[in-house]
């Protein structure tokens, strides 16, 4: 099986370490993920905006970089979501110019993260090790459009150490929503502080989810609020073994400032 | 659609100072809270729902298609029934034809039926320049009305109020509008109710004109349907000796036979009951039994141009029954009033800008008053794909509109990074090297994020930069 990993643009540019954990946590389950590096975007800023002819060359490329992979892997519920659900959509009103039967060849074989270890790989005991207090918010587009369920805290819950906390109000929107959050700043900064009092009340100090657009809003909140709770995607916490609880080898690999 | 929202600002604004209302948030969130779990409860007692919901929405696309010729025979039909039949293209027309119905009677009152048609077209304003009083006759409604207010919810037009503040204003608005709240008046429920009553019995018991809507219209014996809980319908509808309906030309079923759907769909969608109490159905005029006359007035008002976009006409089928209000984080927060229209929260976002266009500030904002959670989809009884119209009316909205150019300019020139990884690498390094000089405060539109949130710090090396680095060489 040829698995490629779909890092996302957000993640590539602003979160390596998530494509980094991701990385990690495949080669451990035996999976030998390639980066095909002609990918670039999903297209979902474009589409969300309103600008769906914009994302259209970015839908057909990316059909193109991935046509030959048996599974397509990506650390973001949003995207993935976008890819399986909205890429179709968009080759079938582009009036020829992104081939529908392209897209529909690859828009099926792309899991997010915890689709794929559960669905695909058919592991919840990813033998990761994490001594920490931990809530789950599943993120809307993982949630409604991929319908991922409880994959993700199931993964959690097999995690040795970690306490899984249930966040009040999981399913309610943490106020992201891209531009939304620019848009319709009032309305966003108070779905995000319900979102992060309900965090709070749980008394965890980590906040997880799969997508870092939406933890890039949250955390982006919690560190001008010098709040005790940090954020962390799950394929961060899933990469953590005893062996290496703070995923050095991992992390210290990028230039990065941790 | 006309009415209410000229002038308004855009919705960011009318939402902001909503989500500064301490007590309206409360309001807001105990109520839409306490409904949305109790639908969600109604809804899992039914092992078929699933298949309910795709019949919904089927039956409504396939009249939809067919709406022509399911109108023409609904209008045989109420005709053959002995009810009158008049057609309206716009709000203009409808209200006109209402007040002169109203006129040739010879009275001065009418009483409503609560419905959302006739709040869309401000049939209440019209009259009431024609010298007609209109009176609401359910709660909620009579709440707003007395409270000299605007609907705030399409169920619920009074959420966003508590009931001190109804008490409030039954004490000092009623005598005005007839008999007075009764001596000292207390908040609790079951004396609001009382003093509601007695002030709309009055009322029932004297008009002589009726107007309402129709939740359906059941095209093959030309049947109207008004599902409500109070009763003030059924005594509007059956007590005055004229009766006139104004609804829109989407609310049209072929058969008896579909209302089996729907009578199970909406009660529980919006009380989240299994049945609602009251179900009025109605077929021209009987002799010696209720109203003498009947009028339909069929209204278009910009359903013809919706049904004409093939993405947004989805939204056509839309029962009224709220539970995307209720679900909605957005409208939770901002308040029904914002959205500027009879109809607020998710279904408003996506059929006002198609019903008004996208002329005005207000209208044009709305498509973006959301997050794109997707909450309201999979709550909607029929379906409807209310994130995928209102990034259909964003497009509209980018394509028609001039103040958009900066964030076209920019969307162009970020495909352009983001089509090219060549390109996408040499932006990603610049912006890494020079990430020590980026504010933490950003200006222009970037503030928007920054007043309430840091900037994500840039990392030295993107992920790609670190794959080729460390993995390619490896290889
Ligand atoms: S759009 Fe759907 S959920 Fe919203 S009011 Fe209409 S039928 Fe109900």
């Amino acid at each position: 099986m040829r698995v490629a990993l779909f890092v996302t643009c957000v993640n590539d540019t602003l979160y390596p370490r998530t494509g980094q954990a991701t990385v990690t946590l495949l080669r451990r389950l035996g999976v030998d993920v390639e980066f095909p590096s002609q990918q670039t975007c999903c297209g979902q800023m474009h589409y969300n905006t309103g600008y769906r002819h914009q994302a259209e060359p970015l839908v057909r490329d990316f059909a193109e970089t991935f046509a030959d992979y048996d599974a397509v892997v990506a650390p973001s519920g949003s995207c993935a979501g976008m890819v399986r659900d909205i890429h179709p959509r968009v080759a079938r009103r582009s009036s020829g110019r992104v081939d529908p039967e392209r897209v529909d060849a690859v828009a099926p074989k792309v899991y997010e993260l915890s689709e794929f270890l559960v669905d695909v790989l058919g592991v919840t005991d990813v033998g990761a090790y994490f001594p920490h207090r931990v809530t789950y918010h599943p993120t809307c587009h993982s949630l409604r459009l991929l319908k991922v369920g409880d994959r993700p805290t199931r993964l959690l819950r097999a995690v040795r150490g970690l306490d899984l906390v249930e966040l009040p109000g999981a399913d309610e929107c943490c106020g992201f929503g891209g531009t939304f959050a620019l848009k319709n700043s009032a309305v966003s900064a108070a779905m995000c502080s319900d979102k992060l009092r309900h965090a709070a009340d749980t008394g965890a100090e980590v906040l997880c989810a799969a997508d870092n657009s939406c933890l890039m809003h949250l955390d982006g909140a919690l560190r001008r609020q010098h709040s005790g709770v940090r954020t962390l995607h799950l394929a961060e916490i899933l990469a953590r073994t005893e062996d290496d609880p703070h995923g050095t080898s991992w992390s210290r690999a990028t230039r990065s400032l941790a | 659609m006309s009415v209410v929202s000229l002038g308004m600002p855009a919705f960011p604004t009318t939402a902001e100072s909503a989500t500064r209302d301490a007590q309206l948030r409360h309001n807001l969130r105990n109520a839409t809270h306490t409904i949305r779990d109790k639908r969600a409860h109604a809804v899992a007692e039914l092992a078929d729902w699933a298949e309910l919901r795709a019949a919904g929405a089927a039956i409504k696309d396939r009249t939809l298609r067919h709406l022509d010729h399911y109108l023409v025979e609904l209008e045989i039909a109420v005709t053959r029934a002995g009810g009158q039949v008049h057609w309206a293209s716009d709000a203009a027309e409808a209200n006109r034809i209402v007040t002169e119905l109203v006129r040739a009677t010879g009275e001065t009152d009418v009483v409503k039926v609560k419905s959302m048609a006739t709040q869309e077209i401000g049939l209440n304003e019209a009259l009431a320049d024609a010298g007609i009083t209109a009176y609401e006759t359910d709660l909620a409604e009579l709440i707003v009305q007395l409270g000299d207010d605007r609907p705030s919810h399409i169920l619920v037009p009074a959420i966003h109020r508590n009931r001190a503040e109804i008490r409030d204003i039954f004490r000092q608005a009623m005598g005005r509008w007839g008999r007075p709240a009764p001596e000292g008046l207390t908040d609790r429920p079951g004396d609001l109710a009382e003093a509601a009553r007695l002030h709309l019995r009055e009322r029932f018991l004297t008009a002589k004109v009726a107007v309402s809507g129709a939740n359906f219209m059941v095209a093959e014996t030309g049947t109207l349907v008004v599902v409500e809980s109070e009763g003030n319908g059924r005594m509007c509808l059956t007590l005055p000796e004229t009766l006139i309906s104004v609804v829109g030309i989407e609310k049209v079923v072929p058969t008896w036979q579909d209302l089996e759907v729907y009578l199970q769909l909406l009660p529980r969608s919006s009380t989240a009951e299994r049945m609602n109490p009251y179900t009025s159905t109605w077929t021209g005029c009987t002799e010696g039994d209720g109203p003498r006359q009947f009028h339909l007035v069929l209204l278009d008002n910009g359903r013809t141009a919706t049904l004409a976009d093939e993405v947004g006409r989805q939204a056509l089928r839309c029962i009224r029954c709220s539970a995307c209000l209720n679900v909605c984080p957005v409208y939770e927060r901002a308040g029904g009033h914002a959205y500027g229209s009879a109809y607020p929260g998710p279904i408003g976002a996506i059929l006002t800008p198609q019903l008004r266009g996208i002329a005005s500030a207000l209208d044009a904002s709305l498509p973006y008053a959301s997050s794109l959670c997707g909450a309201c989809y999979e709550v909607c009884p029929v379906a409807i794909d209310i994130p995928e119209v209102l990034v259909h009316l964003r497009e509209r909205v980018v394509e028609r509109s001039r103040g958009h150019l900066g964030e076209r300019a920019a969307m162009r020139a970020a495909r352009w990074v983001l089509q090219d990884p060549d390109r996408l690498r040499r932006a990603q390094r610049m912006a890494a090297r020079t990430r020590r000089l980026h504010p933490k405060r950003l200006p222009g539109p970037g503030a928007a994020w920054t007043d309430t949130r840091d900037t994500p710090q840039v990392p030295a090396e993107s992920f790609r930069d670190w794959w080729r680095r460390t993995q390619e060489e490896e290889r």
